[in-house]
C-alpha cells in the first residue's frame, strides 16, 4: 500500500491519536506542561476551557507547521514555530475575551503562556517538521487530548476536595457558618481540605496519577 | 530551491511575519467592540450590586441607568469637575491613585432607588500580592454604609482572596465611618477597619478581619480609609 493511499484511519494513525492518552501522555510520562497543570486546575470549569485552548492551539499549529515543513528555513525553525504559536494564542485570547470573559478573567495570564507550554514546542520540533499534516494533526489532537484528560482528572480532585464543588455546584451540601446550619457532609462536620486550593497539592495529585499509571501500566517504569 | 540561503530566509521570515501580523490585527479590531462592552458591563455588574441590584453582566448593562441617576467627576476639594471629556465612568482609579491627590479626579455614583438616595464610591488600593478594589455604597445619611463590594487580582486563595466572598462583604452593612452623623471633620473621620480576632458587636466602626489573611485584611482598612477620606469635602457640601 502506498503512502498516498494510506487509509485516514489506519492503525498507524490510532495510535498518533491513543498513544499519547496513556502510553506517551505528555504529562505523566514525558512530564511537560506541568506548570499550567498546577496553575489552572483550582476548578473544572477554567482548566477544561484551558484544556479546549490547548487542543485548538496545539492542532492548528502542528497542522500549520506541517504545512510549512518543506518552506521553513532550518535556520530559524524554532522562530517561525513561536510565531505561529503566538499568532494562535493572541487569537484564542481575543476570543475568550470577548465571548467568555469571566472564563478569561480566570485563566487570566495563563492563556498567553500556552506559548510556552513544552508540549506545544516539544511536539512541534519532533513531529510536525517531519511528518504530513494528517498525522500532524492526529499526532496534535492525541498530544492536546492526553493534556487535557491529566488536567480535569486534577481539576476534579481538587475542586471537590478543596471547595466540596465540581462546576461551582456544591455537591457535598452547603457550608453555613455553622454546623447546625450547614447541610450534607458539613453538617456531620466535614470540612473542605483548603490544601488542595493550592499549587503543591495539584503536584501531589498529578504524582499520585503517576503512581497508579505506573502499577497499571508496567512496561512505563524506567529500569535502570 | 536552497531553502537555506540568507535570501530566502528573509524573504521567508518578513512574508510570514506580515501574514501573521495581518491577521491578529484583524481579530483585535473586529472582536474590540465586544471585548469593551463585556468590561464596561462588568463594572456597571459591581456597582449595582453594590446597591444590592443583582443582575446579571448582560442585565447590568441594560438596567444600569434605571438606577444610576448620576455619574460625577470631583476634584479633591470636593467641587465637581465639569469638564465634559472626564467622564467619571471613564476614569480609571489605578492611573489616578498614582497621581497627586490635589491632581486626582474622584469618581462618584449616585443612584436612587425608590426616591432614596444612595452614594456609591469607587476604592483602589493594593493588597498583599497585587491590586485590590471595589466599591462602597453610602446612604443618605453620608455616614450608615449599606453596601460593599471588593475584588481582587491576586491574593491567597482560601485566605486573603475571601474579601470578594458574601460573608465578609455583608459585615459591611450598617458600618460608620464617622463619629458623628454629619460632622465631616478629621475628629470625627474614623472609616470602617478590619478588626484581628473578630470586631465587638457593639463597634460600628469594625469588621471582622480574616483569619490567615491579616495582611489583606490590613491593607483593605488603608485602602478604605485612603479613598473615603478624600470625599469628605463633597459630603460636606451636600
Amino acid at each position: 500500500m502506498s503512502e498516498e493511499n494510506e487509509a485516514l484511519f489506519s492503525k498507524k494513525n490510532i495510535k498518533l491519536l491513543t498513544d499519547p492518552l496513556d502510553d506517551n501522555n505528555p504529562i505523566t510520562v514525558q512530564v511537560l506542561g506541568i506548570c499550567s497543570a498546577l496553575a489552572i486546575t483550582v476548578q473544572l470549569k477554567p482548566a477544561i476551557v484551558m484544556a479546549i485552548a490547548v487542543v485548538f492551539v496545539l492542532v492548528f499549529s502542528n497542522l500549520i507547521i506541517s504545512l510549512l515543513r518543506n518552506l521553513i528555513p532550518n535556520r530559524i525553525r524554532i522562530i517561525v514555530q513561536l510565531l505561529v504559536v503566538a499568532a494562535l494564542v493572541i487569537i484564542v485570547d481575543q476570543v475568550l475575551k470577548a465571548y467568555a470573559f469571566d472564563v478569561s478573567k480566570q485563566l487570566s495570564v495563563f492563556v498567553g503562556l500556552i506559548i510556552t507550554n513544552c508540549i506545544i514546542m516539544g511536539r512541534l520540533e519532533a513531529f510536525a517538521l517531519a511528518n504530513k499534516p494528517w498525522a500532524a494533526i492526529l499526532d496534535g489532537f492525541g498530544n492536546s487530548a492526553g493534556y487535557a484528560l491529566i488536567l480535569v482528572i486534577v481539576a476534579f480532585f481538587r475542586e471537590l476536595l478543596g471547595s466540596g464543588k465540581l462546576f461551582g455546584y456544591e455537591i457535598l451540601g452547603h457550608k453555613a457558618k455553622t454546623i447546625a446550619e450547614s447541610t450534607g457532609l458539613y453538617h456531620m462536620g466535614y470540612e473542605n481540605n483548603g490544601f488542595m486550593l493550592l499549587s503543591p497539592m495539584a503536584l501531589i495529585v498529578v504524582g499520585v496519577i503517576i503512581w497508579l499509571q505506573r502499577s497499571r501500566n508496567r512496561k512505563l517504569i524506567e529500569t535502570n | 530551491m536552497n531553502t537555506n540561503s540568507n535570501a530566502y530566509t528573509f524573504t521567508f521570515a518578513i512574508i510570514l511575519v506580515i501574514v501573521v501580523a495581518g491577521l491578529l490585527a484583524f481579530t483585535a479590531t473586529t472582536l474590540k467592540p465586544l471585548q469593551e462592552e463585556n468590561i464596561r458591563n462588568e463594572k456597571m455588574q459591581s456597582i449595582l450590586s453594590t446597591i444590592g441590584v443583582d443582575k446579571s453582566r448582560d442585565d447590568a448593562g441594560k438596567v444600569y441607568n434605571d438606577f444610576i441617576k448620576k455619574e460625577l467627576t470631583l476634584k479633591s476639594d470636593g467641587t465637581i469637575d465639569e469638564n465634559p471629556i472626564v467622564k467619571a465612568f471613564k476614569i480609571n482609579l489605578k492611573n489616578e491613585v498614582k497621581k497627586d491627590p490635589t491632581k486626582q479626579r474622584y469618581p462618584i455614583y449616585i443612584a436612587e432607588i425608590e426616591g432614596k438616595t444612595t452614594y456609591v464610591v469607587p476604592l483602589q488600593g493594593s493588597g498583599l500580592w497585587d491590586a485590590i478594589w471595589g466599591y462602597l455604597a453610602i446612604d443618605a445619611d453620608e455616614n450608615t454604609i449599606v453596601g460593599a463590594v471588593f475584588d481582587h487580582a491576586a491574593e491567597t486563595p482560601g485566605l486573603g482572596a475571601e474579601i470578594r466572598e458574601t460573608w465578609f462583604e455583608e459585615q459591611f452593612i450598617g458600618e460608620q465611618f464617622l463619629k458623628t452623623t454629619g460632622d465631616f471633620s478629621t475628629n470625627s473621620f474614623v472609616s470602617v477597619r478590619t478588626v484581628k480576632g473578630g470586631s465587638k458587636a457593639d463597634d460600628l466602626h469594625g469588621v471582622d478581619a480574616i483569619s490567615g489573611g491579616t495582611i489583606t485584611s490590613d491593607k483593605l482598612s488603608i485602602m478604605i480609609e485612603e479613598r473615603l477620606q478624600r470625599y469628605l469635602p463633597y459630603f460636606e457640601k451636600n
